[in-house]
């Protein structure tokens, strides 16, 4: 008979110590060897883990009154603005927003040594930032001004949320074009000189839940370094299956994950601010996900290696700017981390941008939380949009006025 | 003798000068170029690394050529508290200094395949590679 166990039976084996939990690359060998049947049945739960730049990150802060007080019209946390249309002394302060000042572009490649994401980054690590903050005044907030400093431990609220997060699959971006460009990809050198790619391969939490069977609204995971929930799906969340023209299956596609936390309890090792060469700041943010083996079709799910995923090779230089439809083909996360492709019957050289050796660490420290009792697993209030759902991606198109 | 590194800078005049011909025959060294790079204007820098008994007359004998040669003060290092092992740098670095150590994909600085050419530097995503004087 078929294993089945609910998150309650999972979570009172955590609390008497004895949950048998595997790391999403463990599994794959023990799966090869057993089967999916008997895999299903030793093993409760398997971690994921992914460490990665992602830019829809920020942070909801709460600074408290100051004597007078003031209703924050524009705000600036180490010279990076934060939004304030919000409550009086709310600001959100996003990854990837520079200071007014940076030169951006105008200076290419440009460097952005420093953004809303070192921000954060700052307040994890405990350093002092300087607030500035104007405002037009009014009755009951007369200041029209401040410039103080304030630390993590200083402020009411500091909640991180990210409205889109770990990244189902990704591209495998190349430059079709004869001049080096830099993008959100890395720095991609002229006629296919090389390849970068973004995903965690068979470590990857939504590559290993690609039909959303247990990861929803509501589940509890390790966001960068302490913990977080997943809030609701992420912003251009298309959980769709890629196909090529042939109609073979390529696995799961662009999945995304809205995720939320108290950033006063995250360490600065597991959020990190981040900077790409003619692109812009960002955040580099650690996230691992608990998948609990309900039964044999999850742990079919999760015993997928980097040999049964493949990433879109999507020309950088032309085609993504533009909005071409199509890629070049698709390739394995395998052949991506053997060190080269070929595109186009070239070979190219390949480096990824999201830290493998990061999501195997990430997912080891899951597994130990949950080994020691210390992390239980919730049942989602509501489960996210899948395949199923058949959500096609819209676009914005200029209209005259 | 240990081979040491030197970085020699040229002018248009030295390009066409069998430079590192003379240094092997004449003065028995030991090359490893590790950079060579002419530009339009035809001024040349070269990163060596040499060994040899007679390292100081060769050092002579460029300097007599008009070969300004110094030894690499510059070193590259990598911050391993900042390093966050994504692998961005891997194939950017043109000396395979830094690549990924498979399957680990941990990613590794070797700094005596280290040409100082700071590609690294302005490419790494957290500023973890850096230039020490």
């Amino acid at each position: 008979m078929s294993i089945e166990r609910t998150y309650a039976e999972i979570n009172k084996k955590i609390q008497n110590g004895k949950a048998v939990v595997l790391t999403a690359e463990e599994v794959i060998s023990l799966v090869r060897e057993k089967g999916i049947a008997e895999a299903a049945r030793q093993v409760d739960v398997v971690t994921t883990g992914t460490f990665a730049p992602m830019c829809s990150s920020g942070v909801f802060l709460n600074f408290g009154h100051s004597k007078p007080k003031i209703k924050m019209q524009r705000v600036w946390l180490n010279g990076v603005p934060a939004y304030t249309g919000i409550a009086a002394v709310d600001a959100y302060l996003g990854a990837t927003e520079v200071p007014e000042d940076d030169p951006c572009n105008s200076n290419y490649p440009g460097e952005f040594r420093y953004g809303g994401g070192h921000v954060i980054h700052d307040l994890l690590a405990g350093k002092k930032i300087k607030l500035e903050a104007t405002s037009y005044g009014t009755d009951c907030y007369p200041r029209r001004e401040l410039e103080t400093y304030i630390t993590l431990g200083d402020i009411n609220e500091a909640t991180l949320f990210n409205p889109r997060n770990a990244y189902q699959n990704y591209n495998c971006a190349v430059n079709l074009g004869n001049r080096t460009i830099y993008t959100y990809m890395g720095v991609l050198k002229p006629d296919l000189g090389n390849a970068h790619y973004c995903s965690a391969g068979q470590l990857s939490p939504l590559l290993n839940d690609p039909y959303f069977l247990t990861i929803g609204m509501g589940t509890r995971i390790f966001l960068g370094g302490g913990t977080g929930y997943v809030a609701w799906h992420g912003t251009q969340h298309f959980p769709g299956i890629q196909k090529d023209n042939q109609g073979n299956n390529y696995g799961p596609a662009g999945g995304t994950l809205a995720v939320i936390g108290d950033l006063k309890q995250m360490k600065p090792e597991w959020l990190v601010g981040t900077s790409y060469l003619g692109y812009g700041a960002t955040l580099t943010v650690g996230i691992g996900i608990p998948i609990p083996i309900l039964n044999e079709e999850v742990m079919r799910c999760v015993s997928v290696s980097d040999r049964d995923l493949y990433a879109p090779i999507v020309d950088y230089s032309e085609a993504y700017g533009q909005r071409i439809p199509g890629n070049l083909g698709y390739v394995s996360y395998a052949e991506l981390k053997s060190g080269k492709i070929t595109v186009n019957g070239k070979e190219v050289p390949t480096a990824p941008l999201s830290s493998y050796p990061k999501a195997r660490q990430i997912a080891g420290i899951l597994k130990e939380w949950i080994q020691k009792g210390e992390f239980l697993l919730t049942e989602p209030v509501k489960l996210l949009p899948s395949y199923k759902d058949g959500i096609a991606a819209s676009t914005l198109e200029i209209k005259g006025i | 003798m240990s081979p040491k590194k030197i970085i020699l800078r040229f002018d248009a005049n030295v390009s066409d000068k069998p430079i590192i011909y003379r240094l092997v025959k004449d003065y028995d060294l030991v090359i490893n170029i590790l950079k060579a790079n002419v530009n339009p204007s035809k001024e040349g820098t070269m990163v060596l690394e040499i060994s040899g008994e007679k390292y100081n007359e060769g050092l002579e004998y460029l300097k007599k050529q008009g070969v300004r040669a110094q030894p690499l003060a510059e070193e590259v290092f990598r911050n391993e508290n900042k390093c966050t092992v994504c692998g961005a740098c891997t194939d950017i670095c043109p000396s395979g200094a830094l690549y990924l150590e498979r399957p680990s994909m941990e990613v590794k600085f070797d700094s005596d395949n280290c040409i100082v050419c700071q590609a690294c530097v302005k490419v790494c995503p957290v500023r973890a590679m850096e230039v020490r004087f």
